[in-house]
């Protein structure tokens, strides 16, 4: 457990990483060129559709996939030079069940307790301090089988946390979780983060998740990070919409070249109506509408939409999350 | 939650040095023993067939010359138990690679090579049971139980099904996400190895082609081994081809084996 203390440097770091698979004789680019850091303690989604190429930047960061080429470091060392030093540093919850589904859970936790050094009674005392915390007391000593989907993942969440890992990745935590469950795991996972410190890393296309998630949102597409900021910042960027109604196209066409005026912003006229996207255009609306109203151009009635990370993506590919996942990639297959 | 925090003063700076190959290995062959441990009836699974051959095979056979029909038919059961068992589990790890637990034991530090060899060792474990239980059944009819030439003969299978093992957890590792393929190969192969050993009949009356192929397959050997150690006769030179043949089957599988897993 020497690689146990916490250092300073980053906890993630990749240059030019990069991941081809084969399929059917072509060579697919699951991951392209990517360069990311990311710090000890943050709290980082990856936010993409199915076959984006998030998962298969996981199991590089992991030690499950080697790099085509590039270089990745995790937690201070090299994934393809020093994988042993890697899965010790790290927890990993995947998309599957990582405890046996013929064994119990406790008997699970203790066994990946000693596969990370942990003596027989630490690993049996942190068994039972995990099972406490996640609330599993009244199934870890059935067989796994037997449990419920959410507890199941909470066990998965356990498994990954018995050595208190520096880094910690979780590999669509949520996905085949009803709403109540799904929930739950968001607030499990802001607590740990909170109390532990560990960095935590996970995938995710659910757009609601990495919003109320993570404090730093990764957007991928097509294997090529397309956005790297706060889930704020992001669509701060972006802009509100304010949509204001008159009661004739002329007025709407003079409104529309007052609003012009406005910092950042971009107008479009559609009949009556007048679509004004600006940055933080929710503040501005009021002094805007009282402004129009002073030169006698009324609003005859008012709409403002905040932007969602689905608008975020959107503005960024040109298609909206939900499309996209509905679309299957051949690097969904192959990853 | 505050036990989240509370213990992660004490886990990041306490406890033993990296583990070795062997604490790996151990680690992993008794979490693969935990569901017998929990289930020991669970250990009838592979005996199935091997039981079913027993209670009305064995019947059918003639008296030989040398003594009843059992002494001669029960160290085949055995060897065939064991390579019923020990070609099976190979479905183990195809079930954990399915769910994830394999999965997570990649990014475990545990080393490849352990995965591989604790798994396998694992399998010394039900080999004893089902002996037992055979021998159990077997005493009280026309058969003689010659305890310290069973005990070598144990040892001696053991290696068989540490090899059996390993290969058919490499044939899961190939067959990953194409399961039928797995149990194509395994019911394929299995059969012809079991007759062509001479388990369930002789091969002494067999065509010469026959007898060849019997001649290159290892079990041939451990079987006739096993044969001599039930009688509590010590034949050296059979013994040794026994060994020899169990060894073989051990280091080709392990070879195959962690090859397989180092590229997992």
């Amino acid at each position: 457990m020497t690689t146990h203390h916490i250092d300073q440097g980053p906890a993630i770091v990749t240059r030019g990483l990069t991941r081809h698979f084969t399929v059917r004789k072509e060579i697919v680019e699951a991951v392209r060129s990517l360069d990311l850091t990311i710090d000890q303690g943050e709290l980082v989604a990856f936010l993409g559709p199915n076959g984006a190429g998030k998962s298969t930047t996981l199991r590089m960061l992991t030690t499950l996939l080697t790099p085509t080429s590039g270089t990745a470091t995790v937690a201070g060392h090299d994934v393809a030079a020093d994988p042993r030093a890697v899965r010790r540093a790290i927890g990993y919850v995947g998309q599957g069940n990582g405890a046996g589904h013929q064994q119990r859970g406790r008997d699970e936790l203790i066994s990946q307790g000693r596969a990370h050094g942990l003596s027989r009674q630490h690993a049996r005392d942190r068994a039972a301090e995990l099972i406490a915390d996640l609330d599993l007391e009244a199934v870890a000593d059935r067989k796994v089988t037997s449990l419920s989907g959410g507890q199941r993942r909470r066990l998965d969440i356990a498994m990954g946390l018995v050595h208190l890992p520096r880094v910690l990745f979780l590999d669509e935590p949520s996905t085949g979780l009803d709403p109540q469950n799904r929930a739950n795991l968001q607030e499990l996972v802001r607590r740990l983060h909170q109390q532990t410190g560990s960095t935590i890393v996970l995938t995710t296309h659910y757009l609601e998740e990495a919003d109320a998630l993570a404090e730093r949102v990764v957007v991928i597409d097509h294997g090529r990070m397309i956005a790297d900021d706060s889930a704020t910042r992001l669509k701060d960027r972006l802009g509100d919409r304010v949509q204001l109604r008159f009661d004739s196209e002329q007025r709407a066409t003079h409104a529309a070249e007052r609003a012009a005026g406005l910092p950042g912003a971009s107008v479009h006229r559609a009949g009556t109506s007048v679509e004004v996207r600006a940055p933080g255009a929710h503040e501005q609306a009021p002094a805007l509408i009282a402004d129009l109203q002073t030169s006698g151009l009324t609003v005859t009635g008012v709409e403002i939409t905040r932007p969602t990370l689905d608008d975020v993506f959107l503005d960024l590919t040109g298609r909206s999350l939900r499309e996209a996942n509905q679309q299957t990639t051949p690097e969904g297959a192959a990853a | 939650m505050t036990t989240l925090t509370a213990t992660a003063s004490t886990t990041q700076v306490a406890d033993v040095p990296p583990s070795g190959f062997l604490a790996d290995t151990w680690n992993v062959m008794t979490r693969e023993l935990k569901p017998l441990w929990r289930e020991p009836a669970s250990v009838l699974f592979a005996m199935v067939q091997p039981l079913v051959f027993l209670g009305l095979f064995a019947p059918l056979l003639p008296s030989t010359p040398g003594g009843s029909a059992l002494q001669w038919f029960v160290p085949g059961i055995v060897a065939m138990t064991c390579l019923m068992g020990a070609s099976f589990t190979g479905a183990n790890l195809s079930d954990e690679m399915i769910s994830g637990s394999h999965e997570r034991m990649l990014v475990s530090p545990l080393s490849r090579s352990s995965l591989l060899v604790g798994r396998a060792c694992k399998e010394i474990v039900p080999l004893m049971m089902q002996t037992a239980i055979i021998l159990v059944v077997v005493t009280p009819f026309s058969f003689d139980l010659h305890l310290g030439g069973v005990l070598v003969g144990v040892a001696m299978l053991a290696l068989f099904s540490i090899g059996v093992g390993s290969l058919s957890f490499a044939l899961a590792l190939v067959a990953e996400g194409q399961e039928w393929l797995f149990w194509t190969v395994q019911q394929t192969l299995i059969f012809p190895v079991l007759l062509l050993a001479g388990i369930l009949l002789p091969l002494d009356g067999a065509p010469g082609w026959l007898r060849f192929l019997s001649d290159l397959n290892p079990l041939t050997y451990v079987v006739d081994a096993q044969r001599e150690l039930f009688s509590g006769m010590w034949n050296l030179d059979v013994i040794a081809a026994g060994f020899a043949g169990g060894a073989l089957v051990a280091a080709f599988g392990v070879w195959v084996g962690v090859r397989g897993m180092r590229r997992a």
